[in-house]
């Protein structure tokens, strides 16, 4: 198994992020399998950037503390990532910005004098860093060309000249390989789930701008007219989503995206969808808080806040996909979902997942179901809030011909008209909650939970989100099982009950300090044995998991 | 359509002598004499916040958005984003529009969205039992400011018209008749339209004495002039004494709005693939 990382470094401004996903298309484009963890800080200019570029012949997702190339455009990265390459002399820089401690070693191209003879921006030091990684690592100037000509929007042929020149001045260290299969798609979790939401009938993205989810916001509006949405970037999150149950109660699907601190300003506006029964599809993407936290990192600390947001009682679905095909699929499920029951849908994601980027099979992705909403009939007079056997009402939009649509946040009759008559409420209350019974019923079609690894293990890894990825992964080199929730709510415990049989210690894995999963199967009367909890804000690496899990396991 | 036809079973809570019921009437007039004028009635889409103003969307008889509090606004937008054609009359009250969701109103006058607000300005929280709002005079002596508020309020039209607003005027509960002209003048507009009602609430701020003493119709006032809206405005600051002028205040015609470009379908599959496979 080829397995292989390189961390690329810099300062905010040096387009580190372009260069990674270029370098992880260069090695996708060699038929390997790549994921790639972005590291940067809140701000724009300065400060410290890096990716980790993974690449494997297996399809990965997650990365490996140590790194086999460091490509460093600026000396902090040097100094910072140095103690993490196998062979401390494996990495590239610029003689001129980079001072090497100690005895003469790396390769040494002089970026600077190339950019300087070549008349090209100081941006282009990612370019021909590049050019030198592919001489470093065996790959061919012509697939350098290939890539760069469909990564590089302006100014080709001089990021192309540039690319040469380092490609040039650099010297091989080693060779990798071709491998002769099918190349997968690389996009990141973020693009993924606007692609599920639009395959999931998207007509309205509604969002402003937040960390980890702009992207969504970024992607969709760029291809608005190509997927034949459109994109609204309103004054607040709480003009979002309620814009979006304007956009619901016409009959159009719509989704927005978020992190917690607009979410907080989204709770009145979801509890009147749960009230008013207007489906809309939130994606949450989760950073460290309290308040604004680390904004440009991730955690899994919002699964109790969406679980139980905005006031009253009301059903809600919550997937926490863990990768980019689940993140396509569930966002697809989840736009399904909320419009057949009528209620808020999430999509709880992370930075990790969210901004990670990851390679993409749709052929491995389970059929989406596409059903149409329930909608009237037209043979008897419209009730908006026709109280039904599984709680459902017909649906109509406006402009809608003798039928008056008549939707509202205070609790109303069938026909949508305030009252505080204690037989409705206690009538319409119960309508709505009998959705989730219905909900439940059908998740029983869905791939809820996944196992992965030895599924005859005794001890079991529990996780959700974006750990899967470094879950299944440390399973495999420990000989463990990984159980991995993906619909949170509402919470499929017959079948989690089902995955636990023979397994006697349950570990939890989650980016958070208080253990937010194993709250919620306590609630439904599981216990976990262990937990090992991050929140730093930086991802469990696949070996340093596996060194928690031995920890644990050792003592059994 | 007959205005009788226009109400519903919802029982009516409003106080006896409420400057809603002014509103209410003479909206269900204009309603009424549009769809007798060719408008279907299903193309009247009322949305309105919280408070006592609120409940008029129970009263009549067509599609409604009962949104919360502040909030109606934004999803106002998004009807008439969603189906241009769609008139939207937007009811909301004085706390609703220029306190909680003031925001909104804004930047509604900015995109200049072609929906028409009814603020019920009654200058005093009815449904929360008489707190001050923004517009409550300096001194205003509510049940959260007891000894008086210490702050002058807002001039809401004068806001709205440095935001991008292309529509103002005013009316009051004790003119029907003005206010149905000023209505229908407001929905015919092309773009923002916001009406100020000095709507009366008889129990917590009753000002009929106080407005009907003061208050006077627009004569020889050009709208399209914005220094004479704007003069006009100005003549009273919902403080101090001052006549109060009624009517069409302000008018722009003919500036772009959020318009809709409506799109054909498209094959998403397809488009999904394309880009699946640009990103190999």
């Amino acid at each position: 198994m080829v397995d292989f990382s390189i961390i690329i470094g810099g300062k905010a401004g040096f387009g580190i992020d372009r260069a990674s996903v270029i370098i992880g298309r260069l090695f996708n484009q060699l038929g390997y399998r790549i994921y790639i963890y972005r590291d940067y800080p809140s701000l724009i200019r300065g400060g410290h950037t890096f990716s980790v570029i993974r690449v494997s012949s297996d399809r990965i997702a997650a990365h490996r503390s140590k790194i086999d190339f460091l490509l460093a455009l600026n000396q902090d990265t040097l100094d910072l990532h140095r103690d993490k390459l196998k062979d401390g002399c494996f990495f590239l820089y610029d003689p001129e910005l980079v001072k090497v401690p100690g005895q003469a070693c790396g390769v040494g191209v002089a970026i600077g004098k190339i950019l300087k003879e070549e008349n090209a921006p100081e941006i282009m030091r990612n370019t021909c860093i590049i050019g030198a990684l592919c001489k470093a690592v065996g790959i061919d100037a012509k697939t350098m060309e290939d890539v760069l000509r469909k990564e590089i929007p302006r100014e080709l042929e001089l990021n192309l000249k540039v690319a040469s020149r380092g490609f040039g001045e650099s010297r091989e260290l080693t060779r990798v390989e071709p491998l002769v299969r099918e190349r997968l798609p690389v996009v990141s979790g973020n693009e993924a789930i606007g692609l599920g939401l639009v395959k999931g009938g998207l007509n309205f993205y509604v969002a402003y701008p937040m960390t980890p989810s702009s992207p969504i916001l970024h992607f969709l509006a760029e291809k608005a007219t190509e997927f034949g949405i459109k994109v609204i970037h309103p004054e607040s999150e709480i003009a979002v989503i309620l814009m979006a149950l304007g956009f619901a109660y016409m009959g159009k699907k719509t989704a927005v995206g978020t992190s917690g601190g607009g979410f907080c300003l989204m709770t009145e506006g979801l509890s009147f969808a749960g009230m008013a029964e207007l489906p809309v599809v939130i994606v949450m993407g989760q950073r460290p808080g309290p308040s604004t936290g680390l904004p440009t990192y991730s955690s899994q600390t919002e699964l109790h806040f969406v679980l139980n947001a905005g006031q009253g009682e009301f059903p809600r679905f919550v997937a926490a996909p863990g990768d980019a095909e689940e993140a396509y699929y569930w966002s697809a499920a989840a736009m399904n979902i909320a419009w057949k029951y009528q209620i808020p849908s999430f999509i709880l994601s992370d930075k990790n997942l969210a901004e990670g980027i990851f390679n993409f099979d749709i052929n491995s992705v389970e059929p989406i179901k596409e059903e149409n909403p329930l909608l009237w009939d037209k043979t008897s007079p419209y009730k908006r809030y026709l109280n039904t056997e599984s709680g459902v009402s017909p649906l109509a939009f406006p402009p809608e011909q003798g039928a008056p649509i008549k939707v509202n946040s205070y609790e109303h009759d069938e026909s949508g008209i305030t009252t505080e008559e204690p037989a409705t409420a206690k009538t319409m209350t119960e309508k709505r909650l009998r959705k989730e019974k219905y909900l439940s019923g059908e998740l029983e079609g869905y791939k809820t939970i996944n196992v992965y690894g030895n599924k005859d293990s005794s001890t079991a890894i529990l996780c959700w989100g974006s750990n899967k990825g470094v879950c299944v992964e440390a399973a495999k080199n420990t000989d463990l099982k990984v159980i991995q929730p993906v619909v949170l709510w509402p919470f499929p415990a017959d079948r989690f009950r089902d995955e636990l049989k023979g397994v006697k210690t349950l570990i939890s894995v989650e980016d958070n300090a208080t253990g937010q999963l194993a709250r919620l199967v306590k609630a439904f009367g599981f216990d976990v044995d262990e937990q090992i909890l991050k929140y730093d804000g930086r991802p469990f690496s696949v070996d340093g998991l596996e060194e928690e899990l031995k920890k644990w396991t050792r003592k059994t | 359509m007959d205005q009788k036809n226009l109400g519903t079973y919802a029982l009516n809570t409003w106080c006896p002598g409420c400057g809603n019921f002014a509103i209410l009437n003479a909206v269900k007039t204009v309603i009424a004499e549009l769809t007798q004028e060719g408008l279907p009635l299903e193309k009247a889409v009322l949305v309105s916040g919280i408070g006592c103003h609120g409940k008029i969307v129970d009263y009549i008889n067509t599609n409604s958005f009962y949104s919360i509090h502040g909030r109606d606004i934004p999803p106002a937008e998004a009807i008439k984003i969603s189906s241009p054609d769609v008139k939207v009359i937007v009811f909301a009250g004085d706390g609703d529009a220029y306190g909680e969701g003031i925001e909104h109103l804004i930047f509604a006058a900015k995109r200049n969205i072609d929906i028409t607000m009814i603020i019920h300005n009654n200058r005093v929280y009815g449904l929360t039992t008489g707190q001050y709002t923004p517009t409550s005079p300096f001194g205003f002596k509510g049940r959260s400011t007891p000894r008086g508020t210490k702050e002058a309020p807002i001039n809401p039209l004068e806001l709205m018209l440095a935001s991008g607003a292309t529509y103002l005027a005013r009316g009051t509960s004790h003119g029907i008749e003005l206010l149905k002209r000023i209505f229908r003048e407001a929905i015919a507009h092309k773009g923002f339209s916001l009406v100020d009602v000095l709507q009366v609430c008889v129990t917590y701020y009753n000002m009929y004495d106080y407005y009907d003493k003061r208050v006077y119709e627009l004569k020889d006032h050009n709208p399209a002039d914005i220094n004479q809206a704007l003069a006009k405005i100005r003549e009273w600051d919902y403080n101090k004494d001052a006549p109060i002028c009624l009517g069409e205040l302000f008018k722009k015609e003919n500036v772009a709005g959020q318009e809709d470009s409506a799109q054909g379908p498209v094959d998403r599959e397809n488009k999904i693939k394309e880009f699946l496979s640009s990103s190999i």
